[in-house]
């Protein structure tokens, strides 16, 4: 007789077992990725210096310098915060964009058209209102700016399912250019040689936070990331979007609008990269001259990624970018350094984080076996 | 070679098997996928895999195949014991695997799929490939033109190009992996006879099956698996001296334990009249529906559906059956008709608004469209009423009441899952659709559509199904339900309706003679 009958029981003491496992594993895991995110950022300062001792510059001092005049002194610190604000604010409107599956990397034109806006109204408006209200309508304005600018992509991601990677940068080159135009012709100060808009008294700016030089600008970057994490978390508007981002598919049978949450997200994250663009004008530069083009957005995608899209990781990511970047100017000064060594740190640590991602997977994979 | 039940005559197993599997245990994250399974596997015989879906057949299949290695145990292969490490490890020592969707490039000639694995860097003998080709699909007394593209043949046709392939690649061990699943009846019949040629030839084929009668008609040998243990097995002589009907309640049996012959009768009880419904007013009115499709454009369809009502549409796959029921969810624009839902005309009513109104859609793409698979179960539970009270207030998440819903859902359907919190797309088939059940039966659901609600279920999802739709009928409910399977519907309806060429041809009242009728409609008479 080989009709053989095994008895399917015993699935309790197994489940137990795994339990107890599972328990060790846990704290073992917690332990290894702290390593692993502490870990590439080592390894990348450490690839990052042989480059430097290639250039023939003492990696050390470099690094002491960056931290000190980023970090560690008063003026460093402040600028480093307040740099912070409109790169936090970027971030916000990418974590909304690529969780909802979008990709607006027409950033850069949507800060520039709002920074532009915003410098030629706000020393205007200041003639006829109180301070307070210039500031809240200027930052507005710099939103609705942003968003109108993403509208061409929306619509046509929404109605005709055109591909906004390539519609949003090429609507991101013509809005530099025309901002450019704005600046040069239109939004002139005619007060002096060189093209660029009236400049915002300091008094009429976002105020500073306590006696520092800190613009408040950073404040309003953190509520926004904040904001943003606690809406893609908890909200249904926010699972909506994230519907739609992960199985388009599953949102149409489920009823969702797709294409009103389509152009909804292009308004938001537009939206916020002309705010971004405001709160750089009103808090730190207080005009536009012609031809600035800080190029954040593309320089933030990568660090949204790297915190994968989780609010806490991308301020500690943007406070991070913001110190080396800070620091690498006055090295830049001191040392010979090119400032855009700190790309080349960040692009280091980058592909590190990624390596280091491979080969976790691996050995969870291994570990599986 | 005729086809045939019994199992050639010599059909005794040569003393070594090419493959043996050695107390295998596969685990996942909080499941044992395969908990140390034996099973040795004999040059000459069709060796059938059966089981329940999440009864661990794929995980086996991929760990003989390469693509994932056992936690514990191990697999020998010509009685060495010796890792499996890739999928190009597993070809190179004769183990070749055809899977259930087609795993050719479908704009590429069979000629160039072919030659995929080979060197880059060599011009391929295109000429010297097909006839290879043609050479080996004449071997095994099937047909194929090399030089034809792809996604130009059928589905069957595809799939006897990928067994030559299989073979040409030297496998002489064969596993056939869900095969017939995607097929026509007649297809799979020729793949059955194809089975049995192979294994004269003196390979081994794995053909792994929900459908007991293919069990029995190709196998030489079958296991059963269960909850990722192997259960038990039929060797040659038992299946022979057994004889058909008696294997196949003995497989049963083993399948399904004590609740075999319970799930058995519930999926045999054909024929078996539900009571007459005696509601007049229809509660679904569909009224000279058109519905606009580049390829199978629907157009006339007249139904009313009463309350405690089942309908169905029969037909073969493709005639419409999908765009008629997406237009009835909302999902895709009525061109002209009407669609009254209690009287209430609902054409033009978005999807969301439809399902407020009562009408419910489980869809048979429920990987694709009804699910979202990285998210959990207990989300995936309310995916039509995001942002609906009390599992949201004012657009604000409510933990608590989303948790309590999922694991009363969880339990009233009986929805096997580690935890509510675990990814839908990490569950079975089976239990996937009972996550569609449950939320599309749920709440004030007034009239169902069910498109090919037992689509690649096994017999105890099947059965559980069934019994959904009729427990939804017997509460009031219109229901629709469209299927390629006549069984399923002589066993559900009141009235069937035919579909063809996206039109309704026929309608017949579900009883003695009604096969015969929905068999001339289909056949083409009034076409």
């Amino acid at each position: 007789m080989s009709v053989e009958v095994q008895d399917p029981s015993a699935d309790g003491q197994a489940a137990a077992k795994n339990n107890g496992l599972a328990s060790r594993r846990l704290l073992t895991d917690r332990l290894q990725l702290i390593g692993l995110s502490i870990g590439p950022l080592v390894a990348a300062i450490l690839v990052a210096s042989l480059i430097l001792i290639a250039m023939g510059v003492n990696p050390v001092d470099y690094y002491t310098y960056i931290v000190n005049r980023g970090l560690l002194s008063p003026s460093g610190i402040e600028a480093t915060l307040t740099r912070m604000g409109p790169l936090l604010l970027i971030a916000a409107g990418l974590i909304v964009a690529f969780r909802a599956g979008i990709w607006n990397l027409g950033g850069d034109a949507q800060f520039l058209l709002g920074a532009s806006v915003v410098a030629a109204l706000a020393p205007v408006l200041t003639g006829y209102m109180p301070v307070w209200l210039v500031l809240i309508v200027t930052l507005v304005i710099g939103a609705i700016i942003g968003a109108l600018w993403s509208l061409v992509p929306a619509l046509l991601r929404a109605r005709q399912g055109v591909n906004e990677i390539i519609t949003t940068m090429m609507m991101s080159f013509l809005g530099i250019s025309f901002s450019n135009v704005l600046v040069k012709i239109f939004f002139l100060d005619p007060a002096t040689n060189v093209p660029q808009t009236r400049t915002l008294p300091v008094e009429d700016r976002l105020p500073r936070l306590f006696d520092t030089t800190i613009s408040s600008g950073v404040l309003i970057g953190l509520v926004a990331i904040l904001i943003v994490h606690y809406v893609m978390a908890k909200t249904a508007f926010g699972l909506k979007l994230k519907i739609v981002g992960a199985n388009a598919k599953a949102a149409v049978h489920a009823g969702l609008s797709v294409s009103a949450l389509t152009i909804g997200v292009f308004a938001i994250s537009a939206g916020f990269s002309g705010l971004s663009g405001a709160v750089a004008v009103l808090g730190q530069y207080g005009n536009v001259r012609a031809d600035w083009n800080p190029a954040y957005t593309l320089t933030i995608v990568p660090l949204v990624f790297l915190a994968r899209f989780n609010g806490f990781a991308t301020i500690a990511y943007v406070f991070l970018f913001s110190v080396l970047s800070i620091g690498s100017e006055s090295a830049a000064r001191r040392l010979g350094v090119p400032n855009y060594f700190t790309l080349v740190t960040m692009a280091i640590l980058l592909i590190l984080l990624g390596i280091t991602e491979m080969l976790d997977q691996k050995r969870r994979e291994s570990r599986r076996t | 070679m005729t086809l045939s039940s019994q199992p050639a005559d010599d059909a005794e197993p040569l003393a070594k098997p090419i493959v043996s599997l050695k107390s295998v245990t596969k685990r996942f994250p909080g499941i044992v996928a395969n908990d140390s399974i034996s099973i040795d596997f004999f040059p000459g015989e069709v060796h059938v895999l059966l089981g329940e879906n999440g009864a661990g057949k794929s995980t086996l299949v991929s760990m003989l195949s390469g693509l994932q290695q056992p936690s514990e145990g191990s697999i020998a292969v010509d009685g060495t014991e010796m890792p499996i490490a890739s999928p190009q490890k597993a070809l190179s020592l004769g183990i070749g695997t055809v899977f259930q969707h087609s795993m050719l490039v479908p704009s590429l000639t069979l000629i160039d799929n072919v030659n995929l694995g080979g060197s880059w860097w060599k011009t391929p003998d295109r000429e010297a490939i097909a006839k290879r080709m043609e050479e080996t699909a004449l071997s095994i007394g099937v047909e194929v033109n090399p030089a034809a593209i792809t996604s130009s043949l059928s589905l069957g046709e595809q799939q006897q190009a990928e067994i030559v392939r299989a073979l040409m690649r030297g496998s002489r061990f064969l596993i056939l992996d869900e095969a017939t699943a995607m097929l026509t009846p007649k297809d799979a019949e020729k793949l059955g006879q194809l089975m049995r040629r192979l294994v004269a030839q003196g390979l081994a084929v794995i053909f792994i099956t929900h459908k007991l009668n293919e069990a029995v008609a190709y196998g030489d040998r079958i296991s059963v698996l269960r909850l990722g243990r192997k259960v038990g097995a039929l060797g040659p002589d038992e299946l022979k001296s057994l004889g058909p009907e008696a294997a196949t309640k003995e497989i049963i049996r083993l399948m399904f334990g004590s609740n075999g012959n319970q799930a058995a009768e519930t999926t045999r009880a054909a024929g078996s009249a539900r009571p007459l419904v005696t509601a007049t007013d229809p509660l679904l009115e569909i009224l000279a529906l058109e519905v606009d499709d580049d390829s199978v454009p629907v157009t006339g369809i007249e139904l009313k559906i009463g309350a405690g009502e089942i309908v169905g549409i029969a037909g073969i796959d493709g005639n419409g059956q999908k765009q008629l029921s997406e237009a009835l969810a909302g999902q895709r624009p009525v061109k002209n008709g009407r669609i009254y839902l209690d009287g209430q005309p609902i054409e033009d009513l978005p999807i969301g608004a439809r399902r407020h109104r009562g009408l419910r859609y489980v869809t048979d793409d429920r990987l694709g469209e009804g699910t979202v698979g990285a998210f959990p179960v207990s989300i995936n539970l309310l995916l039509k009423q995001i942002g609906e009270a009390p599992f949201w207030r004012s657009g604000i998440e409510q933990g608590g009441a989303i948790a309590e819903n999922a694991r009363k859902q969880v339990k009233d359907y009986d929805i096997r899952t580690p935890d509510i919190e675990t990814p839908a797309g990490k569950l079975s088939g089976g239990n996937i659709q009972k996550l569609l059940l449950a939320r599309e039966l749920t709440g004030s659901a007034r009239a169902v559509i069910f498109a090919k609600p037992t689509y690649g279920l096994d017999l105890n999802n099947i059965a559980a199904s069934r019994r959904r739709i009729r427990e939804a009928a017997d509460g009031g409910k219109a229901v629709i339900v469209l299927s390629t399977e006549l069984d399923e519907l002589i066993e559900l309806s009141d009235r069937i309706a035919v579909m063809s060429q996206g039109r309704i041809v026929g309608i017949v009242e579900n009883d003695g003679d009604a096969r015969q009728k929905i068999g001339e409609f289909m056949s083409g008479v009034a076409a």
